[in-house]
């Protein structure tokens, strides 16, 4: 059987996450785990995903993750300055996978600080294009730490990110283009496929038990009959990973880079 | 009077000389790329106060806040792109040393462009279901008149001044910006009672008879009052496609954040000749373009 990483394991589920896009989505990958699931999901089901090459190209192919050697060039098929980007997510045909700092029961993400919004405790990099984002795209999010700080109970400390929520909206009525997908994780995959949107455990990760999972949660998770295992990667799958990630970014994704656990 | 005898050229301290205290400044470029930064040391030099900073923040808004001149700071991030959190503005931020304003970049964007337009607001979707509306009650929802849709009406953000770093410009104003992505320097300007830019070189207006070149000019002379001369003067920043940004500069300015910013100021910003000081013209342009 194959070797592979608790980082191979969750880039190629979060691949997943593209399985239903429309067929030219413009996917904005921000990180490494997001970077090389969006990779995945290009070279092996989804061909006519655009991206940028974080700069200001469209990138006619996956830009390499990490530090390029000098004679790398970007491969070139349009341009996407911020400008353009901003237009995209309004009309909202696109898939942002995104690293906040807090998520909660909603859905509602957090990217700005955490403490009192005068003084704050700490302060971090602001919310960003996340309200936007979130009430036009579809959103995915990764944490690689899935602990009580990072799925928080109640709320989140700063609500960058829109959920679902409806007392935060006129009407209570929910913005058309809120969509928001799955969360992936070092223990499992979540997903806003409970009732009214609650989130609910998709897969778990090898050797992890929902409980687990739930005693790492701030709030209540929906637990289906059956939860499957997280599916390992294939061999395509990780040669892609390779291909793209020459330096081995990936092994920075998790603390230690751990393997993945034995199925207890 | 024939156009071609408008001279806009000044210097840096003759812009900064035409700013007053408790403006409202919106400051083009985007994180770490095409900031003004040469008009930046200069404020951080001059006796202004009480600004309103107005900016897709980078060390721009970084250098302001540790030189105590905001007010207030709108803004949808602070960041040095290299050095993801900005650490002078998260201490100045933590130490709530000034009022905020926290928007959607592209609710912000919206703000300028009703502005250009004189109208009160654009609307917009985002910022809906989000603490942007809390903590920025004056910000309004309204009903669309042809469905049931409620947006928020993102308000003007009408600027007292813009400045902005471009390649070239020639004397009349007229500039052309090099790098990739022009960001939002157009909007910001437009927005603008009136604008400043600083120039990596000044040409000949003929320079600009060239269908490439003008692709790229989005800020015309009108916009603009003055024109400052100032090669390397978006460094730290990037200037693409002529030079990209100094993390090691980055890196020992972010670490004056909590200790050094006096030292960092006399030793930079006042520096007799700023390029020597930072490692001279041919270290700048050696610099490579961000890839991310």
């Amino acid at each position: 059987m194959t070797e592979y990483s608790l980082a191979e394991l969750c880039i190629t589920a979060a691949s997943e996450i593209f399985r239903d896009e429309t067929p030219e989505v413009f996917a904005t990958l921000i990180g490494t785990l997001p970077k090389l699931a969006g990779y995945v999901a290009k070279e092996t089901f989804l061909p006519g995903m655009m991206m940028s090459d974080g700069i200001y190209y469209l990138a006619a192919e996956p830009v390499h993750v990490g530090k390029r050697s000098v004679d790398y060039v970007v491969k070139k098929e349009g341009r996407i300055g911020y400008e353009r980007v901003f237009t995209i997510v309004a009309k909202g045909n696109r898939h942002a996978f995104v690293g906040p700092v807090q998520v909660d029961q909603y859905g509602q993400m957090n990217l700005s600080c955490i403490g009192d919004y005068a003084a704050p405790k700490v302060t971090m990099l602001g919310v960003r294009g996340l309200p936007g984002n979130t009430v036009n795209n579809r959103t995915s999010m990764f944490f690689a730490n899935h602990n009580k700080r990072a799925l928080v109970a109640g709320e989140v400390d700063m609500v960058s990110g829109a959920g679902y929520n409806p007392t935060r909206y006129p009407n209570g009525k929910y913005p058309r283009g809120l969509d928001h997908r799955q969360i992936i994780t070092n223990l499992c995959i979540l997903d806003f496929e409970g009732s009214n949107h609650k989130i609910r455990v998709r897969s778990l990760h090898p050797g992890v038990s929902f409980e687990e999972v739930q005693d790492n949660t701030g709030f209540d998770l929906v637990r289906p009959d059956n939860i499957p295992e997280t599916a390992p990667p294939t061999d395509e799958q990780l040669a892609i990973i390779s291909k793209y990630d020459p330096n081995n970014m990936r092994s920075y994704i998790f603390k230690d880079n751990p393997p993945v656990r034995r199925a207890s | 009077m024939s156009y071609s005898v408008l001279d806009k050229r000044m210097s840096v301290s003759d812009i900064v000389g035409r700013l007053e205290s408790g403006m409202t400044i919106g400051i083009g470029g985007w994180g770490a790329r095409q900031k003004p930064m040469a008009l930046i040391r200069e404020i951080v030099k001059s006796d202004l106060k009480d600004l309103t900073i107005v900016s897709y923040g980078g060390c721009d808004v970084g250098m302001l806040a540790s030189a105590g001149k905001i007010k207030k700071l709108v803004f949808s991030f602070v960041s040095l792109d290299a050095i993801p959190l900005e650490a002078h503005f998260r201490r100045a931020r933590s130490a709530g040393e000034f009022e905020v304003m926290e928007i959607d970049e592209g609710m912000f964007q919206l703000g300028l462009k009703a502005a250009a337009q004189n109208l009160d607001f654009l609307p917009c979707v985002a910022g809906l279901g989000t603490d942007v509306m809390t903590y920025n009650p004056d910000i309004k929802t309204i009903k669309s008149p042809y469905s049931d849709d409620h947006y928020v009406a993102m308000p003007a953000i009408q600027l007292d001044v813009a400045l902005c770093h471009v390649s070239e410009a020639d004397q009349c104003g007229n500039s052309h910006i090099g790098g990739p992505d022009m960001f939002f320097d157009e909007w910001f300007c437009r927005a603008a009672k009136t604008s400043y830019l600083t120039c990596e070189r000044i040409v000949e207006t003929s320079a600009f008879n060239d269908d490439h070149k003008i692709l790229r000019m989005p800020i015309e002379r009108s916009l603009v009052s003055g024109i400052a001369e100032v090669p390397f003067g978006a460094h730290p920043t990037s200037s693409g496609p002529e030079y990209g940004f100094d993390v090691p500069h980055l890196k020992a300015y972010s670490s004056t954040a909590k200790e050094g910013w006096e030292g960092y100021v006399s030793e930079f910003v006042e520096a007799e000749d700023y390029v020597s000081k930072v490692g001279g013209a041919d270290h700048i342009r050696s610099l490579p373009l961000p890839a991310f």
